[in-house]
């Protein structure tokens, strides 16, 4: 039992710090990005997205295990899962939409952008790829979203300096911020090493 | 300081008249970091001066080129360009080839601060990341440590590992076996006989600068002491190999980068949080980084990296360590 909890620990901590899927695998960069200007929005697409990547996570493993496995389709994996993942996410959409508008004036307004979101698509593939058990699968779901949070909020606080800042003409805006992007990502690889199984 | 039409003073506040301006700040902690420039002389002969030189032109000649290049004014006489050279050159070893402290140097003044608008708007510190780099890119010549020979003539070949690398790799027991007893060690570390970057191995030399820019009232020490309280007591707690509350504090206090980087880097006008006890919380952070790395992760010295990791939570801790405005009355819900 102490064995799998430290397992668990280990995959969460990986998957948020060591191997942040922004900063040291360079995926989801388009949400990254795009959501990243100010801190109240990256807020807001951090809790949306954790808990899709927690659902979405729990989802494929599902089908993955016991639909695909047993049938032989695992060579179609990447298909189904892009399916599996947009049916879920664009039927929250309209869930929410009808049960909740509050909630989903807040934070539906992301759920079109991380339909198609490609750490969305590798944890699942992760999942698959590693052979993890279910509940290994949600801590990488959790871990990923919650890292991707980090990034989203310390890069939405960082942008916000910037935006004052005297940057030259050729810099403004976009370019500057993937240059913080890469000076955060060679910070964090302070954290290189940290679990080694 | 700009002036409009009407011959009126146009500035931000503060509107404190004082003698301190940003050169003479710059220049000063430039001239405290003087003994471990000194230190680092005494052991690691005229290498040391050549590669803290080249740091010097590398980061000088990079602020004038960018800013030569986006057509802005040319700010070489502030010192920030000095000092974030001198900064470089007294964390690399001294057997470093020459282009390693050219191109880190354009790394961090070029990249980090002139790209982000020149000096007050960089995120992160310039001379960590000129370091970091240099580390990540050319790790073997960067983690080569020369043996320090004393008396300003070191030529000779040897190189060792740092005692932070062998207390990680070999343990406590090789540590003794190299300096002797504890108190050698400590005396050792102290004075700075080891390998390391060519400025942080003296305590000494560096606590009595940093005791001059405290006496100056140049750097406050909330953040240095919050971040070597945290460091000692995290060293305690988990450093021993037999249990916890075994760990020795003083071998970590004293060795690696830490009071370089905790007087010297994390107290960075620019990069750390304005608010107080924001900097309290900062120095915590950085010297709870610093122990995990120390400790678990594949490096064996964490200040650095610490400070840079901090460094990117300095916007987040400013914003959410505001404190109350003045007469302000808190909104009830």
């Amino acid at each position: 039992m102490e064995k799998e909890l430290t397992k668990l620990f280990e995959i969460f901590i990986a998957s948020s710090l060591i191997n942040n899927f922004v900063f040291t695998r360079f995926l989801g960069l388009c949400i990254f990005f795009g959501v990243t200007k100010k801190v109240e929005t990256a807020v807001g697409m951090s809790i949306t997205f954790t808990a899709v990547m927690m659902i979405s996570a729990a989802l494929s493993w599902v089908i993955f295990n016991f639909i695909m496995v047993p049938l032989d389709l695992t060579f179609l994996k990447i298909v189904i899962f892009i399916g599996v993942i947009a049916a879920f996410v664009q039927s929250s959409d309209t869930i929410m939409r009808k049960v909740s508008p509050g909630l989903y004036y807040k934070l539906g307004v992301y759920l079109a952008l991380i339909s198609t979101n490609c750490i969305i698509l590798a944890v699942p593939l992760i999942n698959a790829g590693e052979h993890y058990t279910f509940l290994e699968g949600i801590t990488l779901g959790l871990g990923s979203g919650l890292g991707f949070a980090l990034a989203l909020v310390i890069m939405a606080s960082i942008r916000e300096k910037i935006e004052i800042a005297d940057v030259p003409l050729p810099f403004k805006g976009l370019p500057i911020s993937f240059v913080t992007t890469g000076l955060i990502a060679l910070a964090f690889t302070g954290f290189a090493g940290i679990i080694t199984s | 300081m700009e002036q409009n039409k009407q011959g009126l003073i146009v500035s931000v506040s503060p509107h404190i008249s004082s003698e301190e301006t940003v050169p003479r700040i710059m220049w000063t902690v430039s001239i405290s970091l003087l003994p471990a420039l000194v230190m680092g002389i005494y052991y690691f002969g005229p290498k040391a001066v050549y590669v803290t030189a080249l740091c010097i032109i590398g980061s000088m000649a990079s602020e004038w080129f960018v800013q030569k290049l986006a057509g802005k004014e040319i700010t070489l006489a502030d010192g920030s360009a000095f000092l974030t050279g001198i900064l470089l050159g007294l964390n690399m070893p001294s057997t470093v080839p020459f282009y390693i402290p050219l191109v880190s140097a354009f790394v961090a003044v070029g990249i980090t601060k002139q790209l982000f608008g020149g000096l007050g708007y960089n995120i992160f510190n310039p001379a960590l990341i000129g370091r970091a780099f240099a580390l990540i890119t050319w790790t073997r010549a960067m983690t080569t440590w020369a043996v320090p020979d004393a008396a300003f003539v070191a030529i000779n070949a040897k190189t060792t590992a740092t005692p932070l690398g062998i207390l990680k790799e070999e343990g406590m027991g090789k540590l003794l076996e190299v300096f002797g007893d504890k108190l050698s060690l400590y005396k050792e570390l102290l004075i700075g006989h080891r390998a390391g970057s060519l400025g942080e191995t003296s305590m000494i030399a560096i606590l009595i600068g940093a005791a001059f820019l405290v006496y100056r009232r140049y750097i406050s020490l909330r953040i240095p002491l919050s971040f070597l309280a945290t460091v000692a007591v995290g060293a305690w707690i988990f450093g021993g190999k037999t249990g916890y509350f075994t760990g020795d504090p003083i071998i970590h206090l004293l060795s690696g980068g830490l009071m370089l980087g905790a007087f010297y880097m994390a107290t960075d006008y620019v990069t750390c949080p304005t608010v107080k006890s924001g900097q309290i919380l900062f120095g915590i952070g950085c010297g709870f980084l610093t122990i995990l790395i120390r400790l678990k992760a594949g490096y064996p010295e964490g200040v650095m990296f610490a400070i840079l990791i901090m460094n990117c939570f300095a916007p987040l801790i400013d914003r959410n360590c505001r404190t109350s405005v003045f007469g302000a009355k808190k909104e009830k819900k």
